[in-house]
């Protein structure tokens, strides 16, 4: 046993997982790229709309990223992720909403011979939000929305609740596969179908809106907030980044992959599945939830078509055209595909003219996404991530170190490690 | 000839310039007595007096008689003034008369205006003369006028009408409308007859029906109304004040009303009084800053009325006082106290039966809506329940299929053909389509369900958008033959249309179809022994391949039919797939993957769920979709395999 060397000492997170430095660093570079040419702070070459736009591209990357974990990492393919960034959104969007309204009916009750009540305040409030769907009262749901810490805190508790609850329920009886998948549609359908009612206290169909203007922040130019918020977002994109790989690393990270290839041997090795997957599960959900928290007040509106199964499903698109099973498969992937998405529905596109019809981007993206998503999945699992791959293993790969099994030529350390 | 021809010329124009009356007016003519008889009072036209004078003349026996009824309430008849007879009349362009008959509506001539004055009767008697013209127009010949009269009193009936009515009854030839007249007589009876006794006799003749007319018959009988008074009333039920039945609110309403209360101080009239009293920066004295509370509020309303300048509160034990010092009770108030007792029985009855009635209804609906699922399901439970390959583009199958019957119905007018045709073009279409995917995506995947999914949901989205492009985006009509029209009604609740029918038929048949496909024909044969082991089938000289593509073609093209059945019923949207996608989903799943029984079953409880949570709360089929989807997820934890779970090997194929 004398050859039995010691344990290695760990090298630091960075060091085995140069992924993530060189990403935070891209990162870094591009949001203050961003913000020098931006109207905000620099010379104003990119426009407040775009950076708009990149600045949700960002929060999608983050979702992307809660998908790729469970999806990539865990094996469980959720068509509900985008049900929590909505949820996310939400509860964001109702204290957003409250406080505003709450300044202006402060402001125009301030006129009224007698000092306006609490009470009156509120109804105040309600009467303004509610009037479209034909209410005047808060119903219980919005309790907390007059209190940023609260909603603050709804966002990450609520979807995570949800999710924790829902995954508990699923996992308990080994529902797995196809039968997660089609169940977790099944649930943000209901949710979508219930949020889509006039009574469901969320306003229906109409859903929030007005959330790009801050409360309180009429002064500060929609340029200076788009930075800020980009600025949030990517913030948030880095570390949650950091997290996902530091989750992903180590004894953890190799136990969900093994769950995913084979989730029968891992509980036969004493492993309870169970409570790895529903930590992921949560902990995706309550990323996506801080996602949606970040996007919406930059769109401006949420209502629940953006809840609808088919947004969840384009979150998978994503993930699988980047690449899953690596997380900057998931960013680049979201990156793409939703940037992609915008300039041809813009109408940015020009159009085909193939002599006897001419191919309009707005109608045919879609089919063409479709089409090349079914092409990914066929021919390229590994999706753009996988370019990576091709350059990557051209170098000799490094095997040093001891062998790992008995017989020649079998995996070294080196190699295990990475 | 043309001597001839001037000489007819010259008869007409003499004939034309003389004015005398070709046609002497016939004053011996009997209604021209009845109405002599009656002269005074129909000249002087009063709605006291004119009854007896239009019941002679309904009475009469004349046939001559409807006509005067008709033209005196077209304000037509006039009356010579020196002889008072009377006459039909037009009034000319030149200020002149031309004068009819009364007895056989004869030409008589023209004559000065200035002779005969017009009889221009109110609308009170007009509305007699109505109620006396139903009479004759109940019993016409004309079948139809017959008809246009009974129509005409169900939709709008009136006391006269019941006596016009029973006068027309015996001699009805038709019986349909004998029966009608009958049911309508009991009905007017009910509402308008002065006997109680009669009354209650129709009302009780009229047990076991559940007719809408009925109801409406007998509701206003039992209508109330809660009133306040010292002593209660004979008949009248006393009511507790604070009872679930009259809140104290709506009691001490009542009171104000009659003015036995003083009205409550609301909110905000108290602020209203406290705004007219601010006098510089406060309120009796009390600082106006310091008004934002209802506390304070109401506590400077206290000043106000100390003061003088405003009306005390009215406290909770002023409203006790004032609710103890008289009784609530409960009136008829649509009619006598026995008649409304009868009334309330019978609908109480009636009640009963229709809620049964509507259980049975209920069941139609959702046996209806279960055939749906089912036909939307059914490709599923070949392609996921057998072959165990998830297609998300089964939606979008369907969806074909229901274009498919569009564009056929384009070409080919006949509706009914046109279905015809529809049925194996959509089954071709779709069929291609299944046979192409299976070959171009999904044989690549087998044993990668996840990917399957995910690559057929690439081919929805495309199909979708597709589809979008090709059709556009509003619905597009599937229009059914004429013969699916209307509904099979058995009474007036219980209904279902034909075309749910039809789709209820078409489920049984694809039902017996894939059983037939699966157990009793070659294919079939094959597809199980490919499912349970294609190693072991390939070696037995069965051709997987070939099997699996066969086996998908065959679930697509049954969707696409289905497609063609749903178009029927719905309309054809390039969304139409997808709103079915998990319904159908979810009823494989619950019912058992792989077994048709449980597919049959799991589709009678997904249909039969949404229209019992619908019922529950019918305003919002949003809802009900959204708890039917989360009861099937419960429902899944606890059997995970389905209502019918496949045991043993199978199982785990």
């Amino acid at each position: 046993m004398a050859d039995t060397a010691l344990p290695a000492p760990r090298r630091p997170f960075v060091a085995r997982y140069p992924s993530v430095l060189i990403f935070i660093g891209l990162l870094a570079v591009f949001t203050v790229a961003v913000t020098v040419l931006a109207e905000g702070f620099g010379i104003g070459v990119v426009s407040t709309s775009f950076v708009k736009t990149l600045g949700k591209t960002l929060c999608l990357c983050l979702v992307a990223l809660a998908m790729d974990l469970v999806w990539g990492y865990c094996g469980i393919l959720s068509l509900g992720h985008m049900a929590f960034f909505g949820i996310g959104g939400y509860a964001i969007g109702m204290w957003l909403m409250y406080a505003r309204t709450e300044i202006i009916v402060t402001e125009s009750l301030a006129a009224a011979p007698l000092p306006p009540t609490a009470q009156e305040i509120s109804d105040g409030i309600a009467t303004q939000i509610f009037g479209v769907v034909g209410a005047s009262e808060f119903p219980p749901i919005w309790t907390f929305a007059h209190s940023l810490p609260l909603q603050l805190l709804a966002v990450v508790l609520v979807p995570g609740l949800i999710a924790l609850v829902f995954g508990w329920l699923a996992f308990r009886s080994r529902v797995t596969g196809v039968y997660l998948s089609i169940l977790t549609q099944a649930m943000t359908l209901a949710l979508a179908l219930y949020l889509f009612q006039n009574d469901s206290g969320l306003r229906g169909n109409n859903g929030l809106s007005g959330l790009q203007n801050l409360p309180g922040m009429d002064d500060v130019p929609q340029a200076t907030i788009s930075i800020v918020f980009f600025w949030a977002s990517a913030l948030a994109l880095g570390l949650g980044y950091i997290v996902c790989a530091w989750v992903v690393s180590g004894k953890f990270g190799s136990v969900i992959r093994a769950i995913r290839d084979d989730e029968a041997r891992v509980r036969f090795l004493g492993y309870s599945v169970e409570a790895y997957k529903l930590f992921i599960f949560t902990f995706s959900a309550v990323l996506a939830a801080i996602a949606g928290a970040l996007y919406y007040p930059q769109a401006g509106i949420i209502n629940p078509a953006e809840i609808a199964p088919i947004a969840s499903i384009y979150l998978a698109v994503w993930v699988a055209i980047g690449g899953r099973g690596r997380l900057y498969g998931a960013v680049i992937g979201a990156a793409f595909v939703s940037l992609l998405s915008t300039w041809f529905t813009g109408g940015q596109a020009p159009d085909v003219n193939l002599g006897f019809y001419t191919v309009q981007w707005v109608d045919w993206w879609t089919i063409l996404l479709g089409l090349s998503f079914v092409c990914v999945t066929l021919f390229a699992p590994r999706g753009m991530g996988g370019l990576i791959d091709v350059i990557i293993e051209r170098r000799s790969p490094d095997r040093h170190g001891a062998d790992l099994g008995p017989e020649p030529g079998a995996l070294q350390e080196k190699e295990a490690d990475r | 000839m043309m001597t001839y021809l001037l000489r007819v010329l010259a008869c007409l124009f003499i004939c034309a310039a003389i004015p005398a009356p070709a046609h002497a007016q016939d004053q011996a003519a009997p209604v021209q007595q009845v109405l002599q008889a009656h002269g005074e009072v129909i000249i002087k036209s009063s709605r006291r007096t004119i009854g007896p004078t239009i019941d002679a003349l309904g009475a009469s026996g004349l046939p001559e008689a409807q006509t005067v009824l008709q033209r005196w309430q077209d304000k037509e008849m006039w009356f010579e003034r020196e002889t008072g007879l009377f006459v039909f009349a037009q009034e000319q362009d030149d200020g002149q008369l031309m004068l009819f008959d009364v007895s056989d509506g004869a030409e008589i001539g023209l004559a000065d205006k200035k002779a005969y004055k017009q009889l221009k009767p109110n609308s009170g008697i007009r509305g007699l003369i109505a109620a006396a013209l139903v009479q004759f127009q109940l019993n016409a010949p004309a079948l139809e006028e017959r008809l246009v009269a009974v129509n005409s009193i169900e939709r709008d009936a009136d006391p006269s009408h019941l006596e016009a009515l029973r006068g027309a009854i015996e001699n009805e030839p038709d019986a349909a409308l004998k029966a009608r007249k009958l049911r309508l007589e009991r009905l007017l009876t009910i509402r308008f007859a002065q006997d109680d006794a009669e009354r209650i006799t129709a009302i009780e003749s009229f047990s076991g029906d559940l007719g809408v007319d009925l109801r409406a018959a007998l509701n206003p009988l039992v209508a109330t109304r809660i009133d306040a008074g010292a002593e209660v009333p004979e008949g009248a039920r006393v009511i507790e004040a604070g009872s679930e039945q009259l809140s104290r609110e709506d009691a001490h309403a009542i009171l104000v009303e009659k003015g036995l209360a003083r009205p409550q101080i609301s909110r905000d009239a108290l602020r209203a009084a406290l705004i007219e009293n601010i006098e510089g920066d406060a309120v009796a004295g009390i600082r106006v800053a310091t008004l934002d509370t209802d506390d304070a509020r109401t506590g400077a309303y206290a000043a106000l009325v100390e003061a003088g300048l405003a009306d005390p509160l009215v406290s909770d034990a002023d409203i006790t006082e004032a609710l103890q010092a008289v009784q609530f009770y409960e009136v008829f108030t649509g009619a006598p106290v026995s008649v409304a007792q009868a009334a309330q029985i019978a609908l109480d009855d009636i009640e009963t039966r229709v809620a049964l009635s509507q259980t049975a209804d209920l069941a139609l609906d959702g046996l209806s809506l279960a055939s749906i699922y089912f036909l939307a399901a059914i490709g599923l439970a070949i392609t996921f329940g057998v072959m165990g390959v998830i297609n998300m583009a089964h939606g979008e199958f369907i969806m074909m299929g229901a274009y498919t019957g569009y564009v056929v119905q384009l070409f080919v007018p006949d509706y009914t053909l046109s279905i015809l045709l529809a049925i194996p073009l959509a089954f071709a279409v779709t069929f291609g389509a299944g046979v192409a995917m299976e070959r171009l995506v999904i044989r690549w995947l087998y044993h990668r369900p996840l990917e399957t999914l995910l690559a057929t949901f690439g081919v929805s989205i495309a199909l979708q958008q597709l589809a979008k492009n090709i059709f556009g985006t509003q619905a597009r009509p599937l229009t059914a033959p004429g013969w699916l029209d209307g509904s099979w009604v058995i009474n007036d609740i219980i209904s279902i249309s034909y075309i749910r029918i039809a789709i209820f038929v078409l489920a049984l048949l694809f039902l017996g179809l894939f059983l037939f496909v699966m157990k009793r024909t070659r294919l079939g044969l094959e597809v199980r022994a490919v499912t349970q082991n294609p190693r072991m089938a390939a070696s037995m000289g069965i051709n997987p391949d070939k099997i699996n593509m066969l086996t998908f073609g065959f679930g697509s093209g049954i969707a696409g039919i289905a497609g063609v059945a749903i178009g029927l019923y719905a309309k054809v949207t390039s969304e139409m797939g997808s709103d079915y996608i998990v319904q159908s989903f979810m009823t494989v799943v619950v019912g058992g993957v792989g077994n048709i029984w449980g597919t049959l079953l799991g589709a009678t409880m997904v249909g039969f769920l949404q229209k019992g949570i619908e019922w529950m709360n019918p305003s919002n089929t949003l809802a009900a979709q959204t708890y039917m989807i989360l009861f099937i997820i419960l429902f899944i934890q606890f059997r995970p395999r389905g209502i019918i779970a496949l045991k043993g090997r199978a199982a785990e194929a």
